[in-house]
């Protein structure tokens, strides 16, 4: 039977854990909400692994790992044109820019991290197609999944924790009255900061960053420990009972509230 | 024409809010409870609220206020929202001496003023235990600010659950004082 499914009945980490455990060989795709992931393996092990536009080209992942200097990378851009990754690791290993370990380390580590990206997934069709296999010029790598599994684990287990603290992305941020003197912000902190306004819903300042929900959750709940922000509901979000009262219902409220006061007092 | 009022007791898993509604309610309290399945939770109690509570108080024979008890696992959330509509306030309900349910108590909280922004109160139960949280304490833990009321309760005494009720309804009155 196809092994097909949405990400919401079957978690990344278990359809990973049944790859692991079913040594399986072949493709996982996974149409996300805004990207396509594949994510290859033989008999159980990550083999490549790439998400959305990001080509993960040998030289770009080498490049982002600082293994090549920026002129480098774009020589190789330049001139290499349509050579393969495998030969243009031979190349490179060749003229001395990197060993062999550089090369499949740095695989290793950005296709490990396209799949710690893959455990923020909690919405997406995916199926495993079992006769796709990375491109042919592509290097692949053999990667045991146990670990991956366990930082999934690890990953989801925050994911429901801060779910459980910031339910909803729908809400917005204000600063606290209090005053904070030196404060160290992160860089992605002060890219949530600059939006705090009870305008802006925290799904919208996660999008204006490019930012996924568990980051911008990750981020807000930093920010929520440290004091320097509340939740509060968005100036424009309409709440359940907009209508004011006229002055004959608030009246008549009154006297609703304190019968009820009575009665309880009687109690 | 039967007027009835609603009033909606929430908070985590086990805080106490079928006792709490039980100790005023004249009806019995329909409750809908489960045994438990997890065994993490079996740990804490034995059965569960998997729908809701219900408590009737008749004020007059035109007015009647209805207690709601919603189910304290992240599971049934979807319930909450529903119970929140039209509700005069809302109690959160906090085991004083379960600091592990301070977080969740606190969500829970967002959740429902998210809902709706009607008075609240937030009762501090088992206050009577002797590993039962200092009420300034439990402050700190949930972040309330100054101005929310953090009461001392004892679900199973009708005196101390009566006290949190007049606090919300004092709560309620006020607000509509101010507009």
């Amino acid at each position: 039977m196809a092994l097909r499914g949405n990400l919401r009945d079957f978690t990344i980490t278990q359809l990973l854990n049944l790859v692991n455990l079913a040594g399986k060989t072949g493709t996982l795709v996974i149409d996300g909400v805004s990207e396509q992931a594949f994510v290859s393996f033989r008999e159980g092990k990550l083999a490549y692994a790439r998400i959305g536009k990001d080509d993960g080209r040998l030289a770009s992942v080498l490049y982002k790992a600082s293994k090549l200097n920026a002129n480098q990378y774009k020589a190789i851009i330049d001139r290499a044109g349509q050579i393969s990754d495998k030969e243009l690791g031979l190349v490179l290993i060749n003229a001395g820019y990197v060993s062999r370990e550089d090369i499949i380390l740095n695989l290793q580590a950005y296709f490990t991290d396209m799949v710690r990206r893959l455990f923020t997934w909690v919405e997406g069709i995916f199926r495993f197609e079992a006769e796709m296999m990375p491109p042919e010029d592509r290097i692949n790598v053999r990667l045991d999944l146990e670990n991956i599994i366990i930082e999934g684990s690890r990953q989801l287990r925050e994911l429901e924790q801060l779910q459980d603290e910031i339910p909803s992305l729908d809400m917005a941020l204000k600063f606290t009255d209090r005053p904070r003197d030196n404060v160290n912000l992160s860089v992605d902190e002060w890219k949530v900061v600059k939006f705090v306004d009870p305008k802006n819903t925290m799904r919208q300042i996660a999008k204006t960053n490019k930012l996924s929900d568990v980051e911008v959750r990750r981020i807000v709940y930093g920010l929520l420990q440290a004091g320097l922000v509340e939740l509060v509901r968005p100036a424009d979000m309409k709440p359940q009972t907009v209508k004011p009262l006229a002055p004959e219902e608030v009246e008549e409220k009154k006297n609703l509230v304190n019968k009820l006061i009575g009665r309880i007092r009687s109690l | 024409m039967q007027q009835t009022v609603k009033m909606v007791i929430t908070g985590p898993f086990s805080a106490g809010k079928t006792q709490f509604i039980q100790s005023v309610s004249e009806i019995d309290v329909v409750a809908t409870e489960r045994k438990i399945s997890s065994a993490e939770e079996r740990s804490v109690k034995s059965a569960t609220t998997v729908a809701m509570d219900f408590g009737r108080i008749t004020v007059d024979q035109d007015l009647t206020l209805f207690l709601f008890g919603t189910p304290g696992q992240k599971r049934f959330d979807f319930m909450w929202e529903i119970l929140s509509e039209g509700m005069l306030g809302f109690i959160v309900m906090v085991d004083s001496t379960r600091p592990e349910t301070f977080r969740e108590a606190r969500s829970i909280l967002e959740t429902f003023r998210a809902y709706a922004p009607t008075p609240f109160v937030v009762a501090a139960n088992k206050q009577d235990k002797e590993d039962a949280w200092d009420l300034e304490d439990m402050g700190h833990a949930l972040r309330l600010d100054k101005s929310t009321k953090l009461l001392p309760c004892v679900a199973v005494d009708r005196n101390s659950v009566k006290t949190v009720l007049l606090e919300l309804l004092y709560s309620i009155m006020s607000e509509m004082e101010e507009k």
